[in-house]
This record gives C-alpha cells, structure tokens and sequence, in this order.
C-alpha cells in the first residue's frame, strides 16, 4: 500500500454548542483521491479548514506523514506541503492570472519576504508559476484579470495557485461547484492529474465526479464518520443509502 | 508595463521635480521653509501610507513615531552647539524601530477597527509620557538651539542653518524616501504585503507569515515617520508633545485619504494640498478652521478616489487603443484593462499597487 501523506485522528471541532466535526479520522495516500461526502452542514467543509490549520481544533490530532502538525499555523503547514482550496473561489480578482499565481510560487520560492528588485525578476517563482499555468489548462490566459474570467476558469485558477506551491497534500473544498458541463469534465480532467505523486482530499457533491474520480470514500453527517471504504463499498452502505445517496439516486 | 510609463507621467513628475530643485532660488526665504514643512508632513504621509494603503492598517500612532524621533533629537543636542546627525538621526531612528516593534507586535494582532483603537491608545501613552514626566520638559517641550551638524573631518558638509540647504536636503530625502517605498512596494515584500491586505486567509494558505510581513512594515513605516520628526524638530528648534498626539495622526490620515491610499505619490500630494489650504485659509478667515473642515468634506465626496482624480483630470489622457506594443497582442486583455478605466490610466500606472494587468504584460516578455 502507498504511504500516508495526511491523516486525521479524532478530529474534533465545536461551535459553541455545536459539534460540527465530531471523532473524525481519516487518512490520505499518496497517487490517491480521499472523496469526502455528505449533505449540507455534515462538516466537511470545517474538517479541510482543521486540516490546513485555517481553525484551531478543538481536540485530535493532525499528521502531516510522520509530523504532528496540529499546533501549526495555516502558513507553516503551507510551507510544510499542505495546499488547499475554498469553498468560495478565494483568488486575488483584480490581479491577472500570472500574478495570482506567481504570488503563490513567490511564497515558496526561498525568497518570500525580500524587500529588494522586482518581484518580477523573480526567475524561479516566475518558472514554477509557467508550470503551474500549463499544467491547469490556462496558458491562454495568463495576462488576464482573474475578475473577467468565467467561474469555472477561476476555479482553474485557485487550482493552478495551490500547484504553485508544490504541495504534498491537496485539499479540495467543491471544486466543481457550480461550473457547467464542459467545465466540469474538463476540471475532472485535471483533478484526477493532480494525484499523481501527491494526496489529494476531494469535497464534492456532483456524485458523477466522486464516483468517477474517488480511490476512497468517506461519507460525513451531523459532522461524523458514518462510513469509510472503496466506493463500491460505501454505494451499497445502508446508512449511507438512508443519510445521504437515497436522496441523489445515484446512478452508476 | 510600457503602457504604464507613458510620457505625459514622466514629464510631470520630472517637471514638478525641477520646479522644486529650483524653488529655494527665487522664492522667499518664508516660502522655503514652509515648503520644507509641507515635504516633512508629505514624508509622515508617504510613511503611514505604507501600512494605511498597501497594508490596509489603519494607523492611528503614526505621529507618535514622529514626536518621539524629535524628541531623541531634543535629547541629544547639546545646549551649546549641534548634535551630530551621523550619530543622532541612527538613535532617534533605532529607538523609533524598537518602540514601534513593541507596539506593533501587541497591536497586529487586532484587526479593523480594534488596531485602529490599540494604536490610539499606544499613540496617547507615549503622548502622556512626555506630557506628564519631566522627562522631555513635559507640557511646555524641549528647546533645540543647534540644528544637528553634517560634518566629516571637521569640514561641515550642509549648513541646516541655510533654510535653502535645509530645504534641499529634505527635498532629497524625500525623493529618497518615495523611491524607496515605490522599490517596496513592488518588491516581493510589497506584494506580499498587499496579498495579505486583500485577503489575509488566502495569503496565510499560500504560506505567507501574514504576522511577521505586517511587523516589518510597520516598524519600518514608523522608522520613515520618525525620518519626517528628526528633521521637523530640527527645523523648528522645538518639540513639544502636541507633536506626538492623536490631532497630528488623524491629520496625516485625512492627507493620505486625500491624495489617493491606493498610489505611492499621492499622500505627498494630500500633505501639500491639506497644508497649503491651511496657509490660505489662515491668512483669509478668521474662522478658518470651520472652513477647511468643510472644504474637506467637500472634497472627500466629491472626489472619492482622493485629490488623485483630479490630477488624472488634468492631465492629458495617452489616447489610442494600442499604445503598448502588448496590448495588440492580446487584445482581450486590452479590452478587460480599459473596462477598468483606473488599472490602464497612465497616471495611476506608474504609482499604483503594481497588482495590475499592465505588469503582468511585461513579465510576459521576461
Ligand atoms: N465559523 C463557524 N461558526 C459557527 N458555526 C459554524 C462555523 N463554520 C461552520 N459552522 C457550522 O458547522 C456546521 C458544519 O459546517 P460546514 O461548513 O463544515 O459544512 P459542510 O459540510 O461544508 O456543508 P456544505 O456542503 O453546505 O458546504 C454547520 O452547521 C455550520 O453552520
Ligand atoms: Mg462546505
């Protein structure tokens, strides 16, 4: 079996009252996709902010391979390898494409911070920001404003900015939300290259897309665990059936 | 990138600059030391915009930096002759650079309005510092009979007693100061910076250290305000805590809005606008300040990108669709640059955050 990249241990997370993640653990391989499921509200979305650190846990643990990085900030554990991308398409709107995308590579380019010359002679970032460009689709249009892009190449965008930072790990929170058709495949496309030598967590309600792009499954609600496994395994899940895909009629 | 350049921008700029080289040389002796005074406070401005406009802080202690860098003039001058400014001017600013690092680290971890209050509060403890120990003279201030020296080897290098040496030199260090924030601002600490300012979650989750990034900005835009105090003490002879006080910090925010937050020269321009109305309306009215604060209010609504717009107005417009040689490669950018008017203007090209589609045209060619 493939090494473990990210793995959750009882990962706990309360809202005052509330529990939206509740002993939730989980693990991500390498070349593999870890599919998160499950209706609105089950806390998959507050389950990637734990594991990029964007909020503090309230018990459990986070593992980064072998490191226990759940007292880091969400810029270190950028910094160690974890990548991720929002809900809400969370770029820099008035800026182009390649700026987007080279300030990503800039954060990791040995040089963040440096206060002299031109970010623009910046020749390492600006290569790992050309690959990261080609390798999501959007070449074309590098020397665009991100605000005058259709959605679905603004999702493209964030993608092309988590790849600028080289990550270990990519956490995907509904990257296909709404895009049309077209868009949609072509996404499908791109997220099934980007496990190749890297974990990848996928959030997603389009059930076409899971399905097809899913080596693992796990199906969240009320912010719990209620089923893990091969997809095949968890189509035919019970519970599951009950608390989530007898609502989508699944059809595969 | 060349379309950000144009010439009507350099024209302006280089005219305006020997305009000011040239000043000292036929006007009065008043009007050069009241044009010294309105570069010191287009400096403080310069300085808080770095944090206010490209940090998206809103500092309200900035003049403390300035009235503490005056009074460690204050401290070091001798009664009797003039401190020395390759010793001075090093204190002052390093003592400025360690006050700000402590009031930076406790109050950047408040957003909003809550820094904007911290800040304050900091401001008026080192107000009242001063104000109420008799340590810098307390309420009545401190007498600088010397202005500091520039020597080498005994051979004074500029004379600060000669108003139009005085003059020139902070005209210089102005020039330098504005040079150096526009290298800032396009460094990648700038972008960085501005990143954080325009999202600071996505910032954090690309990996920057948001924390350590607003620090160092702050403690150095504070070392730049405290630049603008060493010389303001200097050439008044005087520091009183007035100079350290939330009045002066709330005025410099009204220039920076004034002159454009989003632009690297346009503070400079709300100092001089907002002074230079003082001057009038002082020697006009007597009740001169009902009047300026309506004039303000006047210009804000009017004018709600700041007195930026009106020099765009001004100025003449680059015309044509495809001035840059980039833009006829890629007309849809082109197009997508003119819909946002401001981002393809030649005047706000070259002293806008540099975020903007023209610099990536360039970097294309790199
Ligand atoms: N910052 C917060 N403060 C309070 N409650 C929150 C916060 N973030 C999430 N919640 C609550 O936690 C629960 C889980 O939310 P979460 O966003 O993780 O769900 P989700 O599975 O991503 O849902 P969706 O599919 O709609 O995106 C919800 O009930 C939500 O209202
Ligand atoms: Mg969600």
């Amino acid at each position: 079996m493939s090494e473990i990249m990210l793995s959750a241990k009882g990962l706990q997370r309360r809202f005052g009252g509330l529990k939206a993640v509740s002993d939730v653990s989980l693990d991500i391989f390498q070349n593999e996709i870890h599919a998160v499921i499950g209706p609105n509200g089950a806390g998959k979305s507050t389950l990637i902010n734990l594991l990029s650190g964007d909020i503090p846990v309230s018990g459990g643990k986070v593992l980064l391979g072998a490191r226990d990085i759940t007292d880091l900030a969400p810029n270190t554990r950028a910094m160690a390898g974890v990548g991720r991308s929002y809900q809400k398409t969370t770029i820099f709107m008035d800026s182009t494409v390649f700026e987007n995308v080279r300030l990503a590579a800039q954060a990791h380019s040995g040089h963040a911070l440096r206060m002299l010359g031109h970010v623009r002679n910046d020749t390492a970032a600006n290569a790992s920001t050309q690959a990261a460009i080609s390798e999501t689709g959007l070449t074309e249009r590098s020397g665009t404003i991100a605000r005058f892009m259709s959605h679905g190449e603004q999702r493209q965008l964030e993608i092309a900015m988590v790849l600028a930072t080289n990550p270990r790990v990519i956490l995907l929170d509904e990257p296909l939300a709404g895009m049309g058709q077209a868009e949609a495949l072509r996404m499908i496309a791109l997220i099934r290259a980007l496990k190749q030598g890297r974990g990848v967590l996928l959030v997603e309600h389009d059930m076409d897309a899971v399905f097809a792009l899913a080596d693992r499954l796990t199906v969240m609600a009320d912010g719990q665990v209620i089923a893990s496994g091969s997809p095949d395994h968890v189509r035919n899940h019970p519970a599951v059936r009950t608390a989530y895909l007898g609502e989508h009629e699944v059809a595969a | 990138m060349n379309r950000s350049l144009t010439q009507p921008t350099n024209l302006a700029l280089g005219l305006v600059l020997i305009l000011l080289i040239a000043l000292p040389f036929f006007a009065p002796n008043y009007y050069v030391q009241f044009a010294s005074k309105a570069m010191l406070m287009g400096m403080l401005a310069l300085s808080l915009n770095l944090v206010v406009g490209f940090g998206g802080l809103v500092s309200l202690c900035h003049a403390a930096f300035f009235g503490l860098a005056g009074y460690m003039l204050g401290f070091q001058s001798p009664e009797s002759a003039g401190a020395s400014l390759w010793l001075s001017l090093p204190v002052a600013l390093l003592v400025v650079a360690a006050v700000a690092a402590v009031i930076g680290t406790l109050s950047l971890r408040t957003r909003g309005i809550y820094f904007i209050m911290v800040t304050l509060a900091f401001g008026e403890m080192l107000f009242y510092f001063f104000h109420d120990t008799k340590i810098g003279g307390g309420s009545d201030g401190l007498y600088i009979y010397f202005k500091p020296e520039i020597a080498l080897f005994g051979q004074t290098l500029i004379d600060l007693d000669n108003s139009r040496s005085f003059y020139l030199l902070v005209l210089a260090s102005l020039v330098m100061t504005a040079g150096l924030i526009r290298g800032l601002v396009n460094s990648p600490f700038g972008h960085a910076l501005q990143a954080a300012r325009d999202n600071e979650r996505r910032a954090l989750s690309l990996g920057f250290p948001v924390f350590r990034l607003r620090l160092m900005a702050f403690i150095l835009s504070a070392m730049i305000a405290g630049l603008a105090g060493y010389f303001s003490a200097a050439q008044f002879g005087f520091v009183a805590p007035q100079m350290l006080g939330w009045h002066l910090s709330a005025t410099v925010l009204v220039m920076v809005v004034l002159g454009g937050m989003s632009s690297i020269l346009g503070p400079i321009v709300g100092a001089f606008a907002l002074i230079g109305l003082e001057e009038v309306l002082k020697s006009a009215f007597e009740h001169w300040k009902l009047i300026k604060g309506l004039i303000i209010i006047a210009l804000v609504f009017a004018l709600p990108g700041g007195l930026q717009q009106l020099t765009r107005l001004v100025l003449p417009k680059s015309e044509g669709p495809h001035t840059g040689k980039d833009s006829d490669n890629q007309p849809v950018e082109a197009d997508h640059a003119a819909n946002l008017g401001s981002l393809s203007d030649p005047m706000t090209g070259l002293i806008q955050p540099p975020m903007t589609s023209a610099n990536a045209k360039g970097l294309q060619h790199v």
